[in-house]
């Protein structure tokens, strides 16, 4: 497993060009790169955390959280791989926890309990997500920020306000992550249509809530040819209602923390690939975007050495998803409204 | 990330041969179907090991079992784009179920230790989950691999060899004390007191998986480092020795390594995979059945296949310094085999 890692490298240096990539390949070439994890401690931090010390494009790994990151910080830096791991608890810690940090990922909050939908969480996440993005801005405001923090709809706007407020705001920089998103639809579509999963592509675009999430299976690919418009309407509302399953299944226990690690690490190496130049790397994530009216949406985005470096249209959508398009605009717009309400007001 | 994953699949492959089942299309499924069960798969290493586990195309079932929280655990695992289909198993009657059909079964059950206790101050908890669950796959999975995580490693591997002798399955090739986490400290460590990149160290680590029975041997130590003083690997021994009470001190009551452990766990499971399909040349650490000392188990090198362990390799040769700690280590590990044995004996 560890040779998969040293591979990674290899070929992000041979697609960053042909010079780049006759340097040695080992780990030690790929740039320096700094991530930080706010909320290393909780359900999503902890396995997230392993994964992220286990990308040889992390130089430094910096664990944050109020409590509990020096254990997970010295579990953590045991493993042979190249990452130094720091851990940094309570907020005093903060500033220094983020310097530096080419990347910040934010898992802090709560999850959701049977019955609450990711909008419950609202009142307690908001506060939080406020908090943390004052610190970006003022301690690594050129960071590639990636909030995972629900309600994604609302807290995406909110860092959006706090960092326009301090001045240092970067529409290309900021990504609400929807990785999740793809990944259940690309498990349940090839579960459906019987193909190797691993082959499997899906966008999903809109938000990463309900009726907000929209898978567009009509662009999967390899494409099907036995789903029948029934297939597709269950696969829908099951990719939409994906966190919502786990969530019952955990039955109060928590909500997605080792599908959210994995979706996270992935999201974040694309970036820490994009920062060093590899080509042609495009991943969906919810953004800034002038793709529809609304001011933030999930489409493909390509990445690169500022972050976004295209946002890309939806392509070609069958009937049925354009009816889902137009039904989950109002929620979608709703929810981006009520985050910058909050950031204004607070 | 996924990309690493086919590669996996993919080198595992090549690595196996040259004939025709190298040159066939190396997706994830010429790979063989291999089920792995994961008992205690809902507790602090069971959790981020179910994930490592399912990110590895070489697992085509996983089988998550635990007494309960095992139902959330696979459907949140379940949901990853990766090949091994996932279940989840809850509760003593569903371990037959959860077992059958297991190539390797890795077990991570049992507590885990507050500061100022030594694993063997778990043993009375842990040594009666572990013969429990060896009485199981004894009935259900007799021929799988079977991985011990569950401390004190040096006690329960010998519980184990006992229920399955008592149950007539017992293959000394087939059962493995884990180890690779004591590996995985002593590279790290090396790495950082040499100032090399971590991912170039090979240290080989023998002996046992507790305190002073564990040993690395730095003297065999590749890239050879010629500024590390005595000075210097008497303190990477013993930070070795002392490496997972490090993190249960600075975990302060909320447990022990569990990160770092499922990564190890995950490295040692792969190589099992790896051994089973074919692929030649896998070597790692393990605690296991040997001849090489007097000692009936004892953790050294050895070379995984199809049946298991195909070779027990020998210690090599060893710096004063080690021998010193290979001598001293033998009473503390013989007396901690025994106990164990006696246990199963006794009930």
């Amino acid at each position: 497993m560890r040779s998969f890692l040293v591979r990674s490298v290899e070929s992000a240096l041979r697609r960053g060009g042909a010079s780049y990539g006759r340097r040695l390949f080992s780990s030690d070439a790929a740039p320096e790169r700094k991530v930080a994890i706010l909320g290393a401690a909780g359900g999503i931090g902890q396995p997230l955390a392993l994964l992220m010390k286990l990308n040889p494009l992390v130089s430094s790994l910096s664990l944050y959280d109020i409590a509990g990151t020096p254990g997970v910080a010295a579990d953590v830096s045991h493993i042979n791989t190249r990452a130094q791991v720091a851990g940094y608890a309570c907020e005093d810690q903060l500033g220094t926890a983020l310097e530096g940090s080419d990347v910040v990922i934010i898992p802090a909050g709560v999850p959701r309990k049977p019955g609450m939908t990711r909008d419950d969480l609202f009142k307690i996440n908001a506060g939080i997500v406020k908090s943390l993005c004052t610190a970006i801005a003022k301690y690594c405001p050129n960071a590639v920020v990636n909030m995972i923090s629900n309600p994604v709809n609302s807290t995406v706007p909110i860092a959006s306000e706090v960092f326009k407020k301090a001045g240092t705001y970067d529409e290309k920089k900021l990504f609400g992550v929807t990785t999740l998103d793809v990944v259940r639809a690309k498990t349940f579509y090839a579960g459906k249509a019987k193909v190797p999963v691993a082959d499997v592509n899906v966008p999903v675009v809109g938000g990463h809530a309900g009726i907000t999430i929209l898978p567009l299976f009509s662009q999967a690919t390899p494409v099907s040819n036995d789903l029948s418009h029934e297939d597709i309407k269950a696969l829908t509302k099951r990719t939409q209602d994906g966190g919502t399953e786990v969530v019952e299944a955990k039955a109060g226990k928590g909500s997605a923390t080792l599908s959210m690690a994995y979706a996270g690490a992935i999201f974040a190496d694309a970036c820490l690939k994009g920062l060093n130049g590899a080509p042609d790397i495009v991943e969906c994530s919810f953004v800034q975007s002038s793709v529809t009216e609304l001011p933030f949406f999930a489409s493909k985005v390509k990445l690169g050495k500022n972050g976004v470096e295209e946002v890309f249209g939806l392509g070609s959508l069958s009937d049925y998803e354009k009816e889902g398009l137009e039904n989950l605009k109002p929620e979608l717009k709703a929810s981006i409204e009520k985050g910058i309400k909050f950031a204004q007001e607070n």
